[in-house]
Protein backbone atom coordinates (compact mmCIF):
# COMPACT_ATOMS: atom_id res chain seq x y z
CA UNK A 1 0.00 0.00 0.00
CA UNK A 2 3.01 2.38 1.25
CA UNK A 3 4.41 1.56 -2.67
CA UNK A 4 1.65 3.27 -4.12
CA UNK A 5 0.96 6.14 -1.41
CA UNK A 6 4.13 7.08 -2.16
CA UNK A 7 4.14 8.19 -5.54
CA UNK A 8 1.33 10.90 -5.22
CA UNK A 9 2.62 14.29 -3.90
CA UNK A 10 -0.33 16.45 -2.29
CA UNK A 11 0.15 19.39 -4.07
CA UNK A 12 -0.78 20.13 -7.86
CA UNK A 13 2.10 20.11 -10.25
CA UNK A 14 2.18 23.37 -11.96
CA UNK A 15 0.95 23.71 -15.38
CA UNK A 16 3.46 23.58 -18.14
CA UNK A 17 3.36 27.55 -19.86
CA UNK A 18 6.48 25.77 -21.87
CA UNK A 19 3.79 25.89 -25.05
CA UNK A 20 2.34 29.54 -24.43
CA UNK A 21 4.84 31.18 -26.68
CA UNK A 22 4.06 28.40 -29.74
CA UNK A 23 0.00 29.14 -28.79
CA UNK A 24 1.03 33.26 -29.24
CA UNK A 25 3.00 32.88 -32.41
CA UNK A 26 0.09 31.32 -33.86
CA UNK A 27 -1.88 33.71 -33.21
CA UNK A 28 0.06 36.47 -34.26
CA UNK A 29 0.44 34.88 -37.24
CA UNK A 30 -3.35 34.73 -37.81
CA UNK A 31 -3.39 38.37 -37.29
CA UNK A 32 0.05 39.51 -39.25
CA UNK A 33 -1.90 37.07 -42.28
CA UNK A 34 -5.09 38.93 -42.03
CA UNK A 35 -4.11 42.29 -40.96
CA UNK A 36 -4.61 45.22 -44.08
CA UNK A 37 -3.41 48.20 -42.93
CA UNK A 38 -5.38 51.32 -43.85
CA UNK A 39 -4.13 52.43 -46.84
CA UNK A 40 -5.88 55.37 -46.78
CA UNK A 41 -6.48 57.81 -44.22
CA UNK A 42 -9.89 59.42 -44.37
CA UNK A 43 -10.28 62.95 -45.28
CA UNK A 44 -13.67 63.09 -45.18
CA UNK A 45 -16.71 62.03 -43.34
CA UNK A 46 -18.13 59.14 -44.55
CA UNK A 47 -21.15 57.45 -42.93
CA UNK A 48 -22.56 55.28 -45.80
CA UNK A 49 -26.04 54.85 -46.42
CA UNK A 50 -27.69 51.67 -45.72
CA UNK A 51 -28.49 48.61 -48.07
CA UNK A 52 -29.67 45.15 -47.87
CA UNK A 53 -29.42 44.10 -51.69
CA UNK A 54 -25.82 44.03 -51.81
CA UNK A 55 -23.42 41.83 -53.46
CA UNK A 56 -19.19 41.76 -52.30
CA UNK A 57 -16.38 43.78 -53.13
CA UNK A 58 -13.55 42.27 -54.71
CA UNK A 59 -10.82 44.29 -53.13
CA UNK A 60 -7.86 43.37 -55.40
CA UNK A 61 -9.50 45.02 -58.29
CA UNK A 62 -10.96 47.94 -57.28
CA UNK A 63 -10.00 51.56 -56.70
CA UNK A 64 -11.40 53.96 -53.87
CA UNK A 65 -13.16 57.20 -54.37
CA UNK A 66 -14.28 58.92 -51.27
CA UNK A 67 -16.85 61.90 -51.36
CA UNK A 68 -18.25 63.70 -47.82
CA UNK A 69 -17.60 66.73 -46.35
CA UNK A 70 -14.24 67.33 -45.03
CA UNK A 71 -13.69 65.72 -41.63
CA UNK A 72 -14.57 68.10 -38.72
CA UNK A 73 -10.96 68.77 -38.58
CA UNK A 74 -9.76 69.70 -41.75
CA UNK A 75 -13.45 72.02 -41.90
CA UNK A 76 -11.34 74.94 -41.05
CA UNK A 77 -8.96 74.95 -43.57
CA UNK A 78 -11.35 73.09 -46.73
CA UNK A 79 -14.53 74.60 -45.38
CA UNK A 80 -18.01 72.20 -45.31
CA UNK A 81 -18.72 71.43 -49.20
CA UNK A 82 -18.51 68.25 -50.17
CA UNK A 83 -15.40 67.04 -51.81
CA UNK A 84 -13.74 64.06 -53.38
CA UNK A 85 -10.36 62.14 -51.99
CA UNK A 86 -8.98 59.92 -53.70
CA UNK A 87 -5.47 57.93 -52.17
CA UNK A 88 -4.58 60.08 -49.87
CA UNK A 89 -5.85 63.41 -50.97
CA UNK A 90 -8.44 65.63 -52.04
CA UNK A 91 -9.69 65.57 -55.59
CA UNK A 92 -10.83 68.38 -57.85
CA UNK A 93 -13.65 67.05 -60.30
CA UNK A 94 -11.81 67.77 -63.49
CA UNK A 95 -8.76 66.49 -61.90
CA UNK A 96 -10.16 62.65 -61.26
CA UNK A 97 -9.53 61.13 -64.26
CA UNK A 98 -5.70 61.59 -63.64
CA UNK A 99 -5.62 60.76 -60.06
CA UNK A 100 -7.94 57.27 -61.02
CA UNK A 101 -5.42 56.37 -63.64
CA UNK A 102 -2.87 56.87 -60.96
CA UNK A 103 -4.12 54.66 -58.99
CA UNK A 104 -5.62 51.95 -61.48
CA UNK A 105 -1.85 51.42 -62.00
CA UNK A 106 -1.15 50.36 -58.60
CA UNK A 107 -3.27 47.23 -59.09
CA UNK A 108 -2.01 44.08 -60.70
CA UNK A 109 -1.25 44.40 -64.39
CA UNK A 110 -3.83 41.60 -65.16
CA UNK A 111 -6.56 42.87 -62.89
CA UNK A 112 -5.97 46.69 -64.45
CA UNK A 113 -9.03 46.64 -67.27
CA UNK A 114 -11.26 44.66 -65.04
CA UNK A 115 -11.20 47.50 -62.11
CA UNK A 116 -13.95 47.99 -60.52
CA UNK A 117 -14.77 51.41 -58.80
CA UNK A 118 -16.14 51.58 -55.34
CA UNK A 119 -18.05 54.85 -54.32
CA UNK A 120 -17.73 55.27 -50.71
CA UNK A 121 -19.79 58.17 -50.31
CA UNK A 122 -21.22 59.89 -47.51
CA UNK A 123 -25.22 59.64 -46.99
CA UNK A 124 -25.43 63.65 -46.85
CA UNK A 125 -23.93 64.54 -49.88
CA UNK A 126 -26.00 65.38 -53.04
CA UNK A 127 -26.49 62.98 -55.61
CA UNK A 128 -25.56 65.81 -57.97
CA UNK A 129 -21.83 65.48 -56.92
CA UNK A 130 -22.21 61.19 -57.50
CA UNK A 131 -23.75 61.68 -61.12
CA UNK A 132 -20.76 64.27 -62.23
CA UNK A 133 -18.37 61.32 -61.00
CA UNK A 134 -20.05 58.77 -62.77
CA UNK A 135 -19.84 61.12 -65.87
CA UNK A 136 -16.21 61.04 -65.37
CA UNK A 137 -16.18 57.43 -64.87
CA UNK A 138 -18.14 56.77 -68.08
CA UNK A 139 -15.03 59.18 -70.02
CA UNK A 140 -12.35 56.59 -68.54
CA UNK A 141 -14.35 53.93 -69.63
CA UNK A 142 -14.22 52.70 -66.02
CA UNK A 143 -18.12 51.59 -66.33
CA UNK A 144 -17.76 48.45 -63.32
CA UNK A 145 -19.23 50.74 -60.29
CA UNK A 146 -20.19 49.67 -56.70
CA UNK A 147 -21.79 51.97 -54.26
CA UNK A 148 -20.46 50.71 -50.72
CA UNK A 149 -23.02 50.76 -48.22
CA UNK A 150 -23.91 49.23 -44.66
CA UNK A 151 -25.91 46.57 -43.96
CA UNK A 152 -29.56 47.45 -43.17
CA UNK A 153 -31.96 49.01 -44.54
CA UNK A 154 -33.32 52.74 -44.71
CA UNK A 155 -36.60 51.76 -43.89
CA UNK A 156 -36.27 50.37 -40.28
CA UNK B 1 40.04 27.08 -21.80
CA UNK B 2 39.74 24.28 -24.48
CA UNK B 3 35.79 23.67 -24.16
CA UNK B 4 33.35 25.46 -22.51
CA UNK B 5 29.55 24.44 -22.71
CA UNK B 6 27.56 27.49 -24.83
CA UNK B 7 25.31 29.03 -22.18
CA UNK B 8 21.84 28.58 -23.23
CA UNK B 9 19.56 31.68 -24.44
CA UNK B 10 17.15 32.30 -22.36
CA UNK B 11 13.88 31.74 -23.86
CA UNK B 12 11.01 33.04 -21.05
CA UNK B 13 10.72 36.19 -22.30
CA UNK B 14 9.86 35.14 -26.11
CA UNK B 15 5.97 34.63 -24.68
CA UNK B 16 6.41 38.32 -23.78
CA UNK B 17 7.72 39.59 -27.35
CA UNK B 18 4.94 37.62 -29.44
CA UNK B 19 2.81 38.89 -26.89
CA UNK B 20 3.46 42.19 -27.99
CA UNK B 21 3.20 41.91 -31.06
CA UNK B 22 0.52 40.08 -31.37
CA UNK B 23 -1.37 43.01 -29.44
CA UNK B 24 0.14 45.24 -32.28
CA UNK B 25 -2.18 43.49 -34.66
CA UNK B 26 -4.85 43.33 -32.91
CA UNK B 27 -5.15 46.71 -32.73
CA UNK B 28 -3.98 47.40 -36.30
CA UNK B 29 -6.75 44.98 -38.08
CA UNK B 30 -9.38 46.31 -39.80
CA UNK B 31 -11.24 42.98 -40.94
CA UNK B 32 -13.15 44.91 -43.56
CA UNK B 33 -15.27 43.15 -45.60
CA UNK B 34 -17.20 45.63 -47.79
CA UNK B 35 -20.38 45.53 -49.72
CA UNK B 36 -22.39 47.55 -51.80
CA UNK B 37 -25.00 47.79 -55.12
CA UNK B 38 -22.62 46.92 -58.33
CA UNK B 39 -23.72 48.62 -61.39
CA UNK B 40 -22.80 48.79 -64.66
CA UNK B 41 -22.77 52.49 -66.59
CA UNK B 42 -23.54 52.85 -69.90
CA UNK B 43 -20.71 53.45 -72.11
CA UNK B 44 -20.21 56.66 -74.13
CA UNK B 45 -21.17 56.84 -77.31
CA UNK B 46 -21.33 59.27 -80.06
CA UNK B 47 -24.87 61.04 -80.30
CA UNK B 48 -27.47 59.58 -82.57
CA UNK B 49 -30.57 60.79 -83.92
CA UNK B 50 -31.92 57.67 -83.30
CA UNK B 51 -34.22 57.72 -80.46
CA UNK B 52 -35.29 53.98 -79.08
CA UNK B 53 -39.18 54.35 -78.65
CA UNK B 54 -40.12 53.04 -75.11
CA UNK B 55 -43.97 52.46 -75.20
CA UNK B 56 -44.96 54.92 -72.38
CA UNK B 57 -46.83 51.80 -71.06
CA UNK B 58 -43.47 49.99 -70.21
CA UNK B 59 -42.13 52.80 -68.14
CA UNK B 60 -41.82 52.87 -64.55
CA UNK B 61 -41.13 56.14 -63.88
CA UNK B 62 -39.22 56.94 -60.46
CA UNK B 63 -38.65 60.62 -59.46
CA UNK B 64 -36.97 61.61 -56.67
CA UNK B 65 -37.00 65.43 -55.67
CA UNK B 66 -34.36 67.90 -53.87
CA UNK B 67 -36.50 66.83 -50.39
CA UNK B 68 -36.57 63.55 -51.15
CA UNK B 69 -40.21 62.88 -51.83
CA UNK B 70 -41.00 60.24 -54.68
CA UNK B 71 -42.90 60.47 -57.45
CA UNK B 72 -43.97 57.42 -58.59
CA UNK B 73 -46.43 56.92 -62.20
CA UNK B 74 -47.17 60.69 -61.30
CA UNK B 75 -47.92 59.53 -57.86
CA UNK B 76 -46.80 60.50 -54.52
CA UNK B 77 -45.37 57.04 -52.56
CA UNK B 78 -43.62 56.65 -49.55
CA UNK B 79 -40.37 54.40 -49.95
CA UNK B 80 -42.04 51.02 -48.05
CA UNK B 81 -44.38 50.67 -51.41
CA UNK B 82 -42.28 51.29 -53.95
CA UNK B 83 -40.68 47.76 -54.01
CA UNK B 84 -44.55 46.32 -54.28
CA UNK B 85 -44.93 48.79 -56.67
CA UNK B 86 -42.31 47.76 -58.90
CA UNK B 87 -42.89 44.06 -58.51
CA UNK B 88 -45.98 44.79 -59.61
CA UNK B 89 -45.23 46.51 -62.94
CA UNK B 90 -42.19 43.54 -63.67
CA UNK B 91 -44.54 41.50 -62.85
CA UNK B 92 -47.55 42.24 -65.15
CA UNK B 93 -47.30 40.85 -68.36
CA UNK B 94 -49.62 42.42 -69.90
CA UNK B 95 -49.20 41.76 -73.29
CA UNK B 96 -52.03 39.15 -74.63
CA UNK B 97 -51.75 35.31 -74.64
CA UNK B 98 -50.91 34.19 -77.87
CA UNK B 99 -48.93 37.29 -79.15
CA UNK B 100 -45.02 36.90 -79.31
CA UNK B 101 -44.26 39.04 -76.34
CA UNK B 102 -46.96 37.20 -74.05
CA UNK B 103 -45.22 36.15 -70.79
CA UNK B 104 -45.96 32.72 -69.26
CA UNK B 105 -44.43 32.86 -66.46
CA UNK B 106 -45.51 36.50 -65.13
CA UNK B 107 -47.80 36.53 -62.15
CA UNK B 108 -48.99 39.81 -61.99
CA UNK B 109 -52.53 41.44 -63.14
CA UNK B 110 -52.16 41.03 -66.92
CA UNK B 111 -53.15 44.97 -66.63
CA UNK B 112 -52.84 45.76 -70.56
CA UNK B 113 -52.32 49.12 -69.42
CA UNK B 114 -48.98 48.42 -67.28
CA UNK B 115 -46.01 46.69 -69.30
CA UNK B 116 -46.29 44.19 -71.78
CA UNK B 117 -43.67 41.46 -69.92
CA UNK B 118 -40.21 41.89 -67.75
CA UNK B 119 -38.07 42.46 -71.11
CA UNK B 120 -39.50 45.48 -71.79
CA UNK B 121 -40.05 46.72 -68.81
CA UNK B 122 -37.88 49.33 -67.92
CA UNK B 123 -37.53 51.57 -64.70
CA UNK B 124 -36.57 54.53 -65.26
CA UNK B 125 -35.41 56.46 -62.05
CA UNK B 126 -34.93 60.72 -62.29
CA UNK B 127 -33.18 62.56 -59.61
CA UNK B 128 -32.91 66.05 -58.38
CA UNK B 129 -29.35 66.95 -58.40
CA UNK B 130 -29.65 67.70 -54.55
CA UNK B 131 -31.30 64.21 -53.71
CA UNK B 132 -29.40 63.11 -51.22
CA UNK B 133 -27.45 60.15 -51.33
CA UNK B 134 -29.48 58.55 -48.63
CA UNK B 135 -32.63 58.61 -50.42
CA UNK B 136 -30.53 57.61 -54.33
CA UNK B 137 -29.04 54.29 -52.45
CA UNK B 138 -32.62 53.62 -50.41
CA UNK B 139 -34.33 53.75 -53.99
CA UNK B 140 -31.46 52.18 -55.95
CA UNK B 141 -31.78 49.29 -53.23
CA UNK B 142 -35.69 48.98 -53.17
CA UNK B 143 -35.59 48.71 -56.98
CA UNK B 144 -32.76 46.05 -56.88
CA UNK B 145 -34.79 44.40 -54.37
CA UNK B 146 -37.74 43.42 -56.73
CA UNK B 147 -35.62 42.26 -59.18
CA UNK B 148 -34.17 39.78 -56.67
CA UNK B 149 -37.61 38.98 -55.65
CA UNK B 150 -38.75 38.10 -59.04
CA UNK B 151 -35.76 35.93 -60.00
CA UNK B 152 -35.78 34.49 -56.95
CA UNK B 153 -39.66 32.90 -57.37
CA UNK B 154 -38.57 32.15 -61.03
CA UNK B 155 -35.07 30.45 -59.42
CA UNK B 156 -37.11 29.02 -57.14
CA UNK B 157 -39.77 26.98 -59.42
CA UNK B 158 -37.15 26.32 -62.44
CA UNK B 159 -34.45 24.95 -60.09
CA UNK B 160 -35.38 24.58 -56.19
CA UNK B 161 -32.46 27.19 -55.83
CA UNK B 162 -32.89 31.13 -54.79
CA UNK B 163 -31.31 33.54 -57.39
CA UNK B 164 -29.53 34.92 -54.88
CA UNK B 165 -28.20 31.86 -52.32
CA UNK B 166 -26.99 30.76 -56.35
CA UNK B 167 -24.51 33.80 -56.75
CA UNK B 168 -23.91 34.15 -53.22
CA UNK B 169 -22.62 30.17 -53.42
CA UNK B 170 -20.78 31.19 -56.70
CA UNK B 171 -18.84 34.02 -55.56
CA UNK B 172 -17.71 32.45 -52.20
CA UNK B 173 -16.40 29.84 -54.30
CA UNK B 174 -18.60 27.43 -52.75
CA UNK B 175 -19.04 25.14 -55.68
CA UNK B 176 -16.40 23.26 -57.26
CA UNK B 177 -15.12 21.76 -60.36
CA UNK B 178 -15.37 23.67 -63.53
CA UNK B 179 -18.31 21.78 -65.05
CA UNK B 180 -20.52 22.84 -61.67
CA UNK B 181 -19.76 26.14 -61.91
CA UNK B 182 -20.61 26.36 -65.71
CA UNK B 183 -23.94 25.02 -64.93
CA UNK B 184 -24.59 27.11 -62.22
CA UNK B 185 -23.55 30.04 -64.75
CA UNK B 186 -25.65 28.72 -67.23
CA UNK B 187 -29.01 29.15 -64.51
CA UNK B 188 -27.99 32.45 -63.25
CA UNK B 189 -27.99 33.50 -67.60
CA UNK B 190 -31.23 32.03 -67.68
CA UNK B 191 -33.16 33.81 -64.99
CA UNK B 192 -31.07 36.80 -65.64
CA UNK B 193 -32.76 36.52 -69.37
CA UNK B 194 -36.02 36.26 -67.59
CA UNK B 195 -35.73 39.32 -65.51
CA UNK B 196 -33.50 41.41 -67.13
CA UNK B 197 -32.27 44.43 -65.01
CA UNK B 198 -33.20 47.22 -66.89
CA UNK B 199 -33.11 50.46 -64.53
CA UNK B 200 -32.33 53.52 -66.32
CA UNK B 201 -30.98 56.25 -64.86
CA UNK B 202 -31.62 60.14 -66.51
CA UNK B 203 -29.23 62.85 -66.38
CA UNK B 204 -30.34 65.12 -62.93
CA UNK B 205 -32.07 68.10 -63.53
CA UNK B 206 -30.88 71.04 -62.34
CA UNK B 207 -32.23 72.01 -59.00
CA UNK B 208 -35.48 74.23 -59.56
CA UNK B 209 -36.16 73.07 -62.64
Amino acid sequence: MSKFRKKKSNELPPVSTASLPDIVFMLLFFFMVVTVLRDDNLLVQNKLPKADQVEKLKKDRSVYIYAGKPSARYQESFGTEAKIQIGDKYTDISNIKFALTEARQKLRPELQDKVMVALKVDEETNTGMVTDIKQELRDLNMLKIIYITTPGNELD
Amino acid sequence: MARRATPEVNAGSMADIAFLLLIFFLVTTTIEKDSGIGRQLPPKEPPTDEQVKIKEKNLFIVNVNREDQLLVEQNLMDLKDLRQAAIEFLDNGGAPAGSPEYCDYCKGSRNPESSDNPDKAVISVQNDRLTSYKMYIAVQNELVAAYNYLRDRESQRLYGWKFTEMTKNLNEGKIKGEVAKEQLQEKLQTIQKLFPQKLSEAEPKKSGS
